[in-house]
């Protein structure tokens, strides 16, 4: 058995909680600027201070505070989109695998389809003819989400039909709707979780990427791929600007990707192959 | 094979027509589209004549039957912002970004790969360790972000390669390994666990048995076998390269269709998007469809199934 996973999640958990705390923990304001103090460096090197521990960006807000904001956006987002993507993936994946016949055979198309498509793309034009937001962006990452769900739990319903206690309650004359809601859905919730946690880093990476493409929360709310799009021009006399949000990016997937590696091999180790 | 290439066919356009009204719905989704294709300068004329022009007038389902006849005639629409046809912006960009995805592919198996049959090979030790650290810092890194750090250390600090554009040979470095780096990771890990289910069965027993040499049985008999389910995953690998070349040409100031896709979004060039996403959706498909007729003509359990 695999140890746990410590400093990944001391790493979540403080990540979490800068999120939560925000406005408790932000030395300055995350949008107010003062371009009197734009572009000073982080505060051990030459030019820097303490006031403002990791710098300020090109119009003089301080990073560590838009940092700080800006986990409450990556982490809303992945909440949200694995709420809304995840359930939908789950429900057509029982569906699907319970009911089968012709509507599994048709859900089955749509996932195959959605796989070959990249849901990016699809992120992108929402961002144009919705108008960029939260609401669309979630919708957006939803999309990438809800097919790999559905083929997973489409296949572990598969096998549980199979097994003795779904039978007996068809022979007690429970409904399908019961039998799904009541029988199927509590033995595959280890399996969604497991799949939660390892699609979270996903979810991150594409809210990144796409708030960095300008298809994200608009500014000046502050976001992590956001702040990397605007250090991008200044990376040659101001590379913090651009360094600080990436590392904070990369560590945050990186902790979650390995406490979900943890997660399946003690929950459900069958998935190991994905 | 011949029913076989036409049931992919079919299916293809199919899932291509699902495109094409998916994404002619998304556009009217908020209002007459015409809003999204006028410049912010027009005056209450031009959006009655445009709306006029382009058939928007109509009944929803007139104006989805005139938008796929023109589509099936080539016509896109035209670009607000380039003032030409979509169609003739994607395919004069297109060349361009085929000139990188190839190196992406070529480092992705060069270095994944081996690198994947290395960490089988000493399972749990410190080799398989190593590469499976980067391995999973190679997924945990944002390519947009890993390209800006390329370009910081390589052409602003050291100055050793150009920051972006098309050029000579060493423009190609930093974006290729932007692109790639994403594939190699994933190629590392499907190599490893591939490799590993191989190497326990009963044909690699058996070349062992009859005394050929390590090397050879892993580098001959074990990796052809454990590269077939790599292979299979070719159109997820050409959909992620498709996308990732968004990021990687934004980045790079690299003039082909993800630097377009970028400029369609941020200039909102409505027409120019939508042209692009079914342009890229027939890419993808068609080389899916290429990759599937090879592997049936390859394997025929696939052509009977």
């Amino acid at each position: 058995m695999r140890r746990i996973p410590w400093i990944p999640i001391l790493i979540i958990t403080v990540i979490v909680l800068m999120a939560v705390l925000a406005p408790l923990l932000a030395p300055h304001s995350p949008i107010d600027q003062t371009l009197r103090d734009k572009l000073m460096p982080p505060f051990w090197m030459e030019g820097g201070n303490t006031k403002y521990i990791l710098g300020t960006d090109a119009f003089g807000r301080d990073i560590l505070s838009r940092l700080i904001y800006g986990a409450r956006v990556s982490l809303l987002v992945a909440l949200l989109a694995l709420t809304a993507g995840g359930g939908v993936g789950l429900l057509i994946g029982i569906v699907a695998g319970y009911i089968g016949g012709k509507v599994d055979s048709v859900l089955m198309r749509l996932v195959d389809a959605a796989f070959t498509f990249p849901a990016i793309l699809f992120a992108l034009l929402l961002s144009v003819t919705m108008g960029q937001g939260l609401t669309t962006l979630v919708i957006a990452i939803s999309l990438l989400l809800w097919a790999s769900f559905a083929r997973i739990i489409r296949g572990e319903v598969l096998s549980l039909k199979q097994r003795d206690f779904v039978a007996l309650a068809k022979v007690r004359g429970c409904s399908s709707r019961r039998i799904m809601l009541t029988h199927v859905l509590p033995n595959v919730l280890n399996t969604f979780m497991v799949l939660v946690t390892l699609n979270i880093g996903v979810v991150i990476i594409a809210e990144a990427s796409l708030s960095f493409l300008g298809a994200g929360i608009p500014p000046p709310t502050p976001t992590w791929g956001l702040m990397v799009s605007e250090g991008r021009g200044r990376i040659a006399d101001a590379w913090w600007v651009a360094l600080i949000p990436g590392i904070a990016i990369t560590l945050l997937v990186l902790s979650v990707n390995l406490f979900g590696d943890w997660l399946r091999d003690r929950l459900d180790p069958r998935l190991r192959q994905l | 094979m011949s029913r076989f290439i036409a049931r992919r066919l079919l299916q293809g356009l199919v899932l291509l027509g699902l495109v094409a009204t998916v994404v002619f719905f998304l556009g009217r989704l908020t209002g007459n589209p015409a809003d999204l294709m006028l410049p912010e300068d027009a005056t209450a004329e031009d959006r009655v004549a445009l709306i006029k022009a382009l058939g928007l007038d109509g009944p929803l389902h007139q104006q989805y039957f005139i938008f796929i006849g023109k589509a099936l005639q080539g016509d896109l629409g035209m670009s607000i912002r380039m003032r030409q046809p979509a169609v003739d912006a994607f395919f004069s960009r297109l060349p361009n970004t085929l000139l990188i995805i190839p190196w992406a592919i070529l480092l992705a198996m060069c270095v994944g790969i081996p690198l994947g049959v290395v960490a089988a090979v000493n399972r749990g030790r410190f080799l398989d360790r190593a590469a499976g650290t980067v391995a999973v810092l190679g997924v945990a890194t944002p390519s947009f972000w890993l390209g800006i750090m390329l370009i910081f250390v390589f052409s602003v600090e050291l100055g050793w390669l150009p920051s972006g554009r098309m050029g000579g040979p060493s423009h190609y470095v930093l974006p290729v390994i932007t692109l790639g780096t994403f594939l190699t990771a994933g190629f590392m890990r499907l190599t490893r666990s591939s490799m590993l289910e191989v190497m326990e069965s009963e044909y690699i027993k058996l070349a062992r048995i009859k005394g050929l040499s390590e090397g050879v049985v892993i580098w001959k008999h074990c990796l052809r076998n454990a590269l077939i389910p790599i292979l299979t995953l070719w159109g997820v690998f050409v959909g992620n390269l498709i996308t990732g070349a968004i990021v990687t040409e934004t980045v790079f100031a690299w003039p082909g269709i993800g630097r377009l896709t970028y400029e369609a979004v941020i200039y909102r060039d409505f027409p120019l998007l939508q042209a692009v996403i079914i342009l890229k959706s027939i890419l993808i498909l068609s080389i899916n469809l290429f990759v599937d007729i090879l592997y049936a003509y390859v394997d025929p359990r696939i052509r009977f199934s």
